[in-house]
């Protein structure tokens, strides 16, 4: 079985009904998704996959051989951030971080559709998704944040 | 006179009363209406008795007037929220006692004529999206009750937004017609042939249940078919399945099972209340036992009508939905070990044994776990919508209360894969004809914004008792 | 440049707690004249404002210069996610004088960090941040010296910048060519000639150093840990709480795809397959197959709080100061709270390897030391064989399944030698097998006199123990499931100060009269230990909810009724600060939304926070939701403030969940609650829409634990706030919608 994973096809001798999470963290060593319920309800484990924000539990990877899997680790680097990271590491968006990846890449799903999304749309968008240390002030901020890297990274690809 | 000036003149009067009548019968269309009823100024809150408001509470619930009076997100009963028709969307309007934007200065009697007439205080009509052709059936003493209870409700400044309805329908007087050809104005007479129960379950479920507004089919002119009360129909993209001898689920609905369902917003051998149900389920949580039970007693019956009495397949059903339930979910996870496909050529087998077969043939009970798809009427039924609306968005979990959850595979599968999923479970789960028309199902189901009604029913009734005022265990109920 | 001594200032004793309260300050001169201050008396005054250099007093133990340029540092304490590796490496880099990413840290581990017991209690920076700031302060005195020596400059004419020494003609001298061999192996001495932080470094809000791998998919949790050979492991736990397994066909198990081995020992059962689902399968099939005997017994969830208070109890005096008074106006009331879950995002995980006679265990216990001294007793080995390595898991908030994950990694490892073992919790067991917080019950009574000031006090709390850790191998799971079972150890009170059920069960309030009594509960039908804050997230609720109603019984307003009977000026400060920021005078008192205001002092002894919030109830529903909130903290010498404020909002909405929601469920046998959908907590459509922390500045003042001390006034400020919103109290956690409902009627 064949995958595609941040641009990339990878060849997956796993069982095709192994749910992508461990696909992703076991096969491909990816770090960012994340196992928190392995049921659909926290959202520790969201990527994205055709551009929609995926539980990646519960998702068993023969489903999604012909799509585009793109996880956190896809959208950016230490070394070069995307907006969303430098977002969240701006605003110290963080406590102990285990749900945040699963935060980023659905507020990514939110942005990349619809770049001017309003807070409260960025709320409502966040839903599915569980943070217990209670740094949900932060995120908001920083997915706030975000949207404004990507209007002026937008605005600086026009010019 | 020559013959040319006769003609003339009569062609001139034949225009004139032509022309005469169409003025008129327009002018007596646009102003058709009934005589408006005086306003008054809003009765204070402690005018009404504590136990008139009681039950005008619960017969509120009943009649799910918040439901559709209160927009997603908006403030209880202040409208808002948009009604799609065939016709187009008509918005709820603000029933809060605001004197300016809400029903705040109408009197108890402008009110029972909205319910018994489908009338507003200053005599327009009302549409049929209301369905006052079920409220009509309300007592007086009860339409007393609804009164009090929504004078004493939050007032709210708000103004629904103008309903998007196309020339001619735009002019409510045409309602009038409507009314003439549809609308049975008057309290519910009970049938001597039945018991009080089943009488009582009949005024409530075709009064304020309206429950023949989702189940019964319509016709062109958007009214109920009468002569097919109840076999079925629909709301806001979802099936509402037939109530009577239609009806499709595996396991035949009875008193007990109805009972259970509607107080509870489950039942094992049918699973959980979602989409518009659930609303109306958690509304239902209000009602007293009785009354539950006699919708219940009611529906089964009407439910009963030459259906056969539980068959061994039946009852091997109902076993079925025990499940295994000695193997705590607790003690390893909640979901079942599923051997490796051997249909490897059916890909809905596939899709099912790796995407569903976990929870829905897993160690955990209905309501938090899956059901067993055999049990299913969204398998069963008679289209395959409803599987689609919660395949596609799942049941998202309810805001602090203990609600099932489950994910939804809209993003993660395409129209293939769902199609092959329906498929495949309609053949493995049911001995049914399968689905003539599952493509457009999908298409339907994906182009509409679900997400609002895809929610199942909160139960918070199974919530632990020591959270709950007073009472003891209720899931026991 | 060096200045006094450190000096003592203050010495303040809590009545009836026995606290010693030390603030030091290095400001200098002005302080040198108090050197007489200093001789408090006994060996364990100087000991106790060292913090963990008394259990660790070698040098070397906290910092390490290396010739190659490496400085580390090292910690016993561990990173939760509350930020104190920055905050650490801040009070090392100001105090060695170097720059952040010239030092590498070193948290929890039995083979390089000192013991400093659990990371609890909001002690990290109170006691690891004490012993590094005196440590790191001496360390470079000692490279002073040392460049003194080399270079004939008297130490006095030098300075140091980034790692190195500087003498007054230039000449440099990096501290890795000062050290030599065992230089640092000293052991501290009593005093630190602290030099006034330049707050170059501390008191800043520096990023932190674990979050930018947190947000590029870099390993960062013992999650993410993959050594070569690696293989999954899953235990099946029983449906009830001590059920024996009585038989399990493993048969079929053993030969499923990916399975290695099938561990079963009593009534412990696990498997290990080399691929993570392949585990789950098996794990689920074995699950499937097993039968066991249950004779668990649950009190009835609808009758907790009678239940609690009928069982026998250990009664424990916490207070009891008497005068005489005349009351005119006495009160009454019950608060209670029901179990509540850690809820860890990240079930536990634990890594082990048994290779020979060397046990490695990489965990997120908090507690690596305790838990290593468990292991090794649970197996039989010497604890010198069991190294215990601390890596990050999620936010564990107290005890959670961390030490058991890591007991059942070993039993597996043990069964595959050489083979490390990933043992991963499902989300189900972290729900149904945690430690809860316990449930409990407060009963006070007061006494307002003619003037309307409080002059009797009465309060009686009913717990369990909130410290069930390692310890002693029985409070592993595994360990008591295993055929040669260890017994449960007996439960056992935390003394005050710090105390368990009784935190914080004292007022800071001043009162003539005064009774606390603490009626400890042995009996634990349901599984408890440590839940942040441990008792004082009720104590908080019950004394902040009741001060509140005395309040009103008085006329007073409730702020500055509180203000009446404190004189802590932290305390007021705080108070005033909140009230202030919050526009307390000012604020709305609609048909709908209501203020709440409280105060606590963490243990009396820790951080102060006083925080304001005003909530909307929804009449329809009885849904109540924070609009905002402000809170003030005083944390003392604060070294990141991004990080405090970062704890306190957390708090905040951490403590709203538990405080509006949350709730284990249960029957006569199970844990029901083993999910998010039967353990529902806050989402984001609950989440308040601002949330302001204001830090109230004590350069200098020790350092204040603020990582607890957020939860017991926020609870209390919602409670207040909704009693303000409907007219009426609500006593009993959690403040439900159907409780507010049930009181505010139609």
């Amino acid at each position: 079985m064949k995958l595609n994973v941040n641009g990339q096809l990878h060849e997956i001798v796993s069982d095709p009904r192994t749910p992508l999470l461990y696909v992703l963290r076991d096969d491909l060593k990816l770090n960012a998704a994340k196992f928190g319920c392995g049921l659909g309800q926290c959202g520790a484990c969201t990527v994205l996959i055709d551009g929609e924000a995926v539980f990646s539990c519960i998702t068993p990877a023969a489903l999604i051989a012909d799509k585009k899997i793109t996880t956190l680790e896809g959208l950016g680097t230490l070394a070069q951030p995307s907006p969303i990271q430098r977002a969240f590491i701006e605003e110290q968006a963080a406590q102990c971080g285990y749900c945040i990846p699963g935060m980023m890449m659905r507020a990514q799903a939110l942005l990349q559709k619809k770049p001017q999304a309003n807070d409260d749309e960025i709320r409502a968008a966040l839903e599915p998704n569980l943070c217990r240390c209670g740094t949900q002030m932060r995120i908001l901020r920083a997915v706030g944040r975000a949207r404004a890297l990507m209007a002026t990274a937008q605005a600086g690809d026009r010019t | 006179m020559s013959v040319t000036r006769i003609a003339r003149s009569v062609g001139i009067i034949c225009v004139v009363l032509a022309l005469a009548l169409a003025v008129g019968l327009g002018a007596f269309l646009i102003a058709a209406r009934q005589p408006a009823i005086d306003p008054i100024t809003p009765p204070p809150a402690n005018s009404f008795a504590p136990d008139l408001l009681k039950r005008g509470a619960q017969l509120a619930a009943l009649g799910n007037c918040d439901v559709c009076h209160t927009a997603v997100g908006g403030r209880p009963f202040a409208g808002g929220r948009a009604l799609p028709t065939p016709f187009g969307a008509i918005y709820a309007t603000n029933i809060t006692p605001d004197v300016d934007t809400g029903i705040g200065n109408w009197s108890e009697a402008a009110f029972k004529r909205a319910m018994r007439h489908g009338v507003r205080r200053d005599g327009a009509y009302l549409y049929p999206a209301f369905p006052y052709d079920h409220f009509t059936r309300v007592s007086d003493d009860d339409a007393k009750a609804i009164y009090a209870y929504l004078m004493t409700r939050e007032p709210v400044r708000a103004v629904a937004p103008a309903n998007e309805l196309p020339f001619p329908l735009n002019v409510r007087s045409l309602m009038f017609g409507w009314d003439l050809l549809f609308l049975r104005p008057g309290p519910f007479r009970p049938d001597k042939n039945h018991d009080a129960t089943w009488n009582r379950g009949a005024y409530l479920v075709e009064g304020l249940g309206h429950c023949g507004a989702c189940h019964t089919p319509r016709n062109f002119l958007g009214a109920e078919k009468s002569d097919q009360d109840l076999s079925g129909g629909e709301s806001e993209g979802w099936t509402a399945y037939a109530l009577n001898a239609g009806s499709p689920a595996p396991v035949q609905w009875n008193a007990d099972t109805l009972a259970h369902y509607l107080a509870f917003g489950f039942d094992a051998s049918h699973g959980v209340a979602r989409g518009p149900m659930a609303e109306v389920a958690d509304d239902l949580h209000a009602l007293p036992e009785p009354d539950i039970r006699a919708i219940a007693a009611y529906l089964a019956d009407r439910a009963g009508h030459a259906r056969p009495a539980v068959s061994e397949i039946e009852r091997q059903r109902a076993v079925q939905m025990q499940r295994g339930k000695t193997g705590a979910a607790n003690s390893a996870d909640s979901q079942a070990s599923i051997g490796a496909a051997d249909a490897t050529h059916d890909d809905g087998a596939a899709i099912y044994l790796s995407a569903c077969a976990g929870c829905h043939e897993g160690p955990r009970a209905v309501p938090f776990g899956g059901i067993d798809l055999a049990l299913s009427s969204g398998v069963a039924g008679p289209n395959a919508t409803n599987l689609f609306n919660v395949v596609l968005h799942g049941l998202p979990a309810a805001d602090a209360t203990h609600a099932p959850v489950m994910p939804g595979f809209g993003a993660a599968m395409n129209d293939a894969q769902l199609v092959a999923l329906a498929r495949y479970l309609r053949a493995r789960f049911t001995d049914k004809e399968p689905w003539p028309d599952v493509e457009q199902s999908l298409r339907e189901a994906r182009s509409a914004t679900r997400a609002a009604t895809t929610r199942s029913a909160p139960s918070d009734r199974l919530m632990p008792p020591s959270t709950k005022p007073g009472a003891g265990n209720e899931a026991q109920r | 440049m060096s200045g006094g001594p450190v000096i003592v200032s203050r010495r303040a004793v809590l009545a009836g707690s026995g606290a010693l309260l030390f603030s030091f300050s290095s400001l200098g001169p002005l302080r040198a004249q108090r050197a007489d201050e200093l001789q408090v008396g006994s060996a364990s005054a100087s000991m106790q404002f060292r913090g963990s250099l008394e259990k660790a007093p070698f040098l070397d133990s906290w910092i390490r210069v290396e010739a190659n340029g490496a400085i580390t540092v090292f910690t016993g304490k561990a990173e939760l996610g509350q930020g104190i590796k920055t905050a650490l490496l801040q009070i090392a880099a100001e105090k060695l004088d170097t720059s952040l990413d010239q030092l590498v840290i070193v948290t929890a581990d039995t083979a390089r960090t000192p013991d400093e017991g659990y990371t609890a209690g909001s002690h990290s920076v109170q006691d690891s941040g004490t012993a590094i700031m005196h440590a790191a302060t001496q360390v470079r005195q000692l490279l002073i010296e040392q460049a003194a020596t080399r270079s004939g400059v008297p130490a006095d004419q030098l300075r140091t910048e980034n790692a190195t020494v500087v003498a007054p003609d230039g000449r440099r001298f990096a501290y890795r060519d000062l050290v030599a061999d065992q230089m640092l192996h000293v052991e501290a001495a009593p005093e630190s000639s602290l030099y006034p932080n330049q707050f170059k470094i501390m008191q800043h809000s520096v990023p932190r150093v674990d979050i930018p791998a947190k947000v590029t998919g870099g390993e960062a949790y013992v999650q993410d840990l993959r050594p070569t050979g690696m293989v999954h492991g899953r235990v099946v736990r029983p449906p009830s709480y001590g059920a024996k397994l009585v038989s399990v066909d493993t048969a079929t198990v053993e030969t499923m795809p990916g399975v290695i081995k099938v561990v079963r020992d009593g009534s412990f059962l696990g498997v290990i397959a080399t691929g993570e689902f392949q585990a789950i399968e098996a794990m689920r099939a074995l699950a499937a197959a097993a039968r066991w005997e249950e004779t668990a017994q649950l009190p009835n969830s609808a009758a907790l709080p009678d239940f609690l208070m009928a069982q026998p109890s250990q009664d424990i005096t916490v207070l009891d100061a008497r005068q005489q008074g005349s009351e005119t106006k006495t009160l009454s009331a019950t608060y209670t709270r029901p179990y509540i879950a850690h809820g860890s995002i990240g079930p536990s995980c634990a890594l082990a390897l048994h290779d020979g006679d060397a046990l490695t265990i990489w965990t997120h216990s908090q507690g690596v030391y305790p838990l290593r001294n468990a292991i090794a007793e649970m197996l039989g080995m010497a604890k010198a064989q069991v190294r215990c390595i601390h890596a990050e898991g999620a936010g564990c908030y107290g005890q959670n399944g961390a030490d058991d994950a890591a007991a059942d990694a070993a039993l597996l490892a043990r069964a595959v030698p050489g083979q490390p073992v990933r043992l991963q919790w499902m989300r189900e067991q972290e729900h149904a097998t945690e430690p809860y917080g316990p449930a409990m019950v407060v009963k006070v009574n007061a006494g307002l006199d003619g003037s309307g000031r409080i002059i009797d006090w009465d309060y009686a709390v009913w717990s369990n123990t909130h410290a069930m850790r390692p310890g002693p191998a029985g409070t592993l799971i595994a360990a008591r499931s295993v055929a040669t079972a260890f017994p449960q150890p007996a439960p056992r009170p935390i003394p005050m100060p710090e105390g368990g059920g009784d935190r914080n069960s004292i007022p800071l309030y001043k009162f003539p009269n005064a009774r606390v009594i603490y009626h400890f509960l042995p009996n634990m039908p349901v599984r408890v230990s440590a839940l942040r804050a441990l008792g004082a997230h009720v104590n908080i609720f019950a004394i902040e909810s009741f001060m509140d109603e005395l309040a009103d019984a008085a006329g007073a307003d409730p702020v500055q009724f509180r203000l009446q009977h404190l004189d802590d000026p932290r305390a007021r400060d705080v108070i005033t600060s909140a009230a202030q920021r919050f526009g307390w005078s000012d604020r709305s008192r609609s048909g709908t939304r209501g203020c709440g205001f409280a105060f606590a002092r963490y243990k009396n002894l820790a951080a102060y926070c006083a925080i304001a919030c005003e909530v909307e109830v929804e009449r329809q529903s009885g849904r109540a939701r924070m609009l905002r909130a402000v809170a003030a903290v005083d944390a003392g010498q604060v070294v990141n403030p991004d990080g405090v404020v970062n704890q306190i909002e957390g708090a905040i909405l951490q403590s709203m969940s538990w405080t509006l929601f949350e709730n284990v469920a249960f029957d006569e046998r199970r844990i029901t609650s083993i999910d998010w959908a039967t353990y529902p907590i806050l989402r984001f459509s609950g989440v308040p829409d601002a949330v302001e922390v204001h830090i109230v500045q004590r350069s200098g003042q020790p350092f204040l634990g603020c990582g607890e001390a957020g939860q017991g006034p926020a609870a209390a400020a919602i409670g207040n706030a909704i009693a303000a919103a409907i007219g009426q109290r609500l006593r009993d956690l959690p403040l439900s919608r159907e409780r507010i409902k049930a009181v505010i009627g139609l």
